[in-house]
């Protein structure tokens, strides 16, 4: 069980939103990525999020490029968990492979404000604002165990023997 | 029941008679592609413990982003990739200046009917219309694929897009897209497999499917397909590094959806910022003031686009104030250009012509905007940012529209200029 402030944005947003193309081909770390977090959304995410935060949003959440800083930089800013109607694809994929807990909600989400609080039991599924609770789907069992070990590197890592 | 695309070639890859949507699979794709992003990649797979690829001929790599390196650091990067390929004898690396990887790819072969292709790259989505299943994967399982060749895929449920009558010249498929993306929005496929079909698909040129392939993904699909036919193996001919065997969905295949649009009413179109989905009949937008017109990327920069541009641009002048980039989108076709003439009409036009490559698409490298400044691009992107200032505004078109717009110097319907006739 996770309790965290919300950060509360709309529909589409984008990975050139949340970390620049321009910053995509220069090896930074991921803290360096985080300072870099939704620069072109919200230039007060990087200097204000603190850890345990989480990021609420509509739909198609991460949809654009494949760059995978767009899940790091997130996951580096501390972001606890990203609570959105609906994810693109290769974003979802990525948050999975960086240990960022990402989760389908339809229900209840337009009723969540910034700075509101909301609790995550991620055991049970559950989302728990202002005393509602809202239930999103369990992962499938083979995407969990990715999220449980911390993401795909030490997943992989632990598949292969070299945990 | 039978399987649509998807299904069909996803139970092929991970050995299994049949698969149903939702279900996950282990495969292993035919080719795995990737970019500048290849010195990150590289990083990771050293953490993972494994010393060698463990399949290098699978793997392409394609150096296309930053290229040439304007930046210490993008110029170390591709040192790195350099280093990183010699040492596991990874044959297939075209260094920068070939060309754009969605357009090198199809070049040389690699792009195959009935294929798996993965690639590091959101329109990676581009080998769909090929009759390939390719989609676009993070850096991570990049990484894995180069220790383990495997990766899980989720089946996903699909659409037809049914594309009734003929389009129009100078409408051209990238108006039906940005339509058919206006139309049932950046979400409206999400996680699908999309299947492309009808009279006005099987019309069209080859790189006008691609086209189409290359921006499924800004309606959040995870794959275009479209079935290969006598132009694609022709397209092939002399390219393919290995054969290859078409597959087709199944006639009485499940679709979640069949959508339906008419080619031959569509005029041109065009995407305002800051979303592929804000999409407007280019009348409602003409008359909007660019300073940069910008003709090129993965998703318009072949041959048959630098035509249609020249023919509307030849023997006049951009107008003033505007600056016209020219990105052929690989050296192929920029000596294909080169040989009918149309890059000494651009360059007597006025346009800057660059190398083949990304840069200015994604605001890594040439071509960035300044506040204030408004961009129409042929591009497949208009997110906030994205060419530069977070204050620039990005609109996207057609090949046409920009190489008329860029005459006028204001967003112009292209059929006011096309061949100097009225609509």
């Amino acid at each position: 069980m996770i309790e965290g402030r919300v950060w509360r944005y709309g529909d589409d947003v984008n990975t050139d939103v949340i970390f620049p193309g321009k910053y995509t081909y220069q090896p930074l770390t991921p803290e360096e990525m985080a300072t870099h977090a939704l620069e072109d959304l919200d230039p007060s995410f990087a200097k204000e999020v603190k850890p345990g935060d989480v990021i609420v949003a509509g739909t198609n959440f991460g949809c654009g490029s494949s760059r995978e800083q767009a899940a790091t930089c997130l996951k580096a800013a501390g972001v606890a968990a990203v609570i959105a109607k609906s994810f693109s694809r290769i974003f979802f994929r990525n948050a999975i492979n960086n240990g960022l807990p990402v989760i389908e909600l339809k229900e209840g989400i337009d009723e969540i404000e910034k700075g509101d609080t909301v609790k995550i039991d991620f055991q049970n599924g559950i989302v728990i604002h202002e005393g509602n609770e809202y239930h999103f789907p369990a992962l499938p069992a083979e995407v969990l165990a990715i999220l449980e070990d911390g993401g795909l590197i030490p997943h992989v890592r632990k598949e292969l023997g070299k945990g | 029941m039978g399987m649509t695309f998807a299904q069909k070639i996803l139970a092929q890859k991970a050995g299994l008679d049949h698969v149903a949507p939702s279900q996950i699979v282990t495969v292993t794709p035919d080719f795995c592609m990737s970019h500048d992003n290849t010195a990150a990649i590289s990083k990771i797979f050293a953490k993972i413990g494994v010393d060698r690829v463990k399949d290098p001929e699978r793997f392409v790599i394609v150096l296309d982003h930053t290229v040439p390196a304007s930046t210490e650091k993008y110029a170390l990067g591709h040192k790195e990739i350099r280093q990183f390929v010699a040492q596991q004898g990874i044959e297939h690396f075209y260094d920068g200046g070939v060309g754009i990887c969605h357009q090198v790819l199809p070049e040389k072969g690699f792009a195959l009917p009935g294929t798996l292709i993965l690639g590091s790259d959101s329109h990676t989505t581009t080998y769909g219309a090929f009759g390939a299943f390719s989609a676009g994967i993070g850096r991570s399982e990049m990484a894995v694929l180069y220790a383990t060749s495997k990766i899980w895929l989720k089946v996903p449920e699909s659409f037809k897009i049914v594309v009734h009558g003929r389009l129009r010249e100078p409408v051209t498929s990238k108006d039906l897209i940005l339509r058919i993306i206006g139309d049932i929005g950046a979400d409206g496929a999400l996680y699908r497999s999309v299947e492309f079909t009808g009279e006005a698909i099987a019309e069209m040129s080859q790189a006008s499917r691609m086209v189409l392939s290359n921006m499924a993904i800004e309606m959040g699909a995870k794959n275009g397909y479209i079935a290969p036919d006598d132009k694609t193996f022709r397209f092939l001919e002399g390219r393919a590094v290995r054969k290859y065997y078409p597959v087709y969905p199944d006639p009485d295949a499940e679709y979640e959806k069949v959508l339906e649009f008419d080619a031959s009413s569509l005029g041109p179109q065009v995407a305002k910022p800051h979303t592929v989905d804000n999409v407007s009949p280019v009348e409602e937008v003409a008359g909007t003031k660019i300073d940069q017109a910008l003709l090129g990327t993965c998703t318009n920069g072949r041959l048959e686009d630098l035509r249609l541009a020249a023919r509307i641009l030849k023997g006049k002048k951009i107008a003033k104030g505007v600056r016209m980039l020219v990105l052929p989108a690989s050296q192929e076709v920029l000596l294909d250009a080169l040989a009918e003439g149309l890059i000494e009409t651009f360059v007597r036009a006025g346009a800057l012509v660059l190398n083949p490559g990304c840069g200015p698409c994604l605001g890594a490298h040439q071509g960035v905007l300044a506040p204030g400044e408004v961009c129409l691009s042929t591009a497949n992107r208009n997110f906030k940012g994205r060419m530069g200032s977070r204050e620039a505004e990005i609109y996207l078109a057609s090949p046409a529209t920009v190489a008329a717009s860029a005459l006028t110097g204001v967003i112009t319907d292209p059929r006011e200029v096309f061949e100097g006739g009225a609509k």
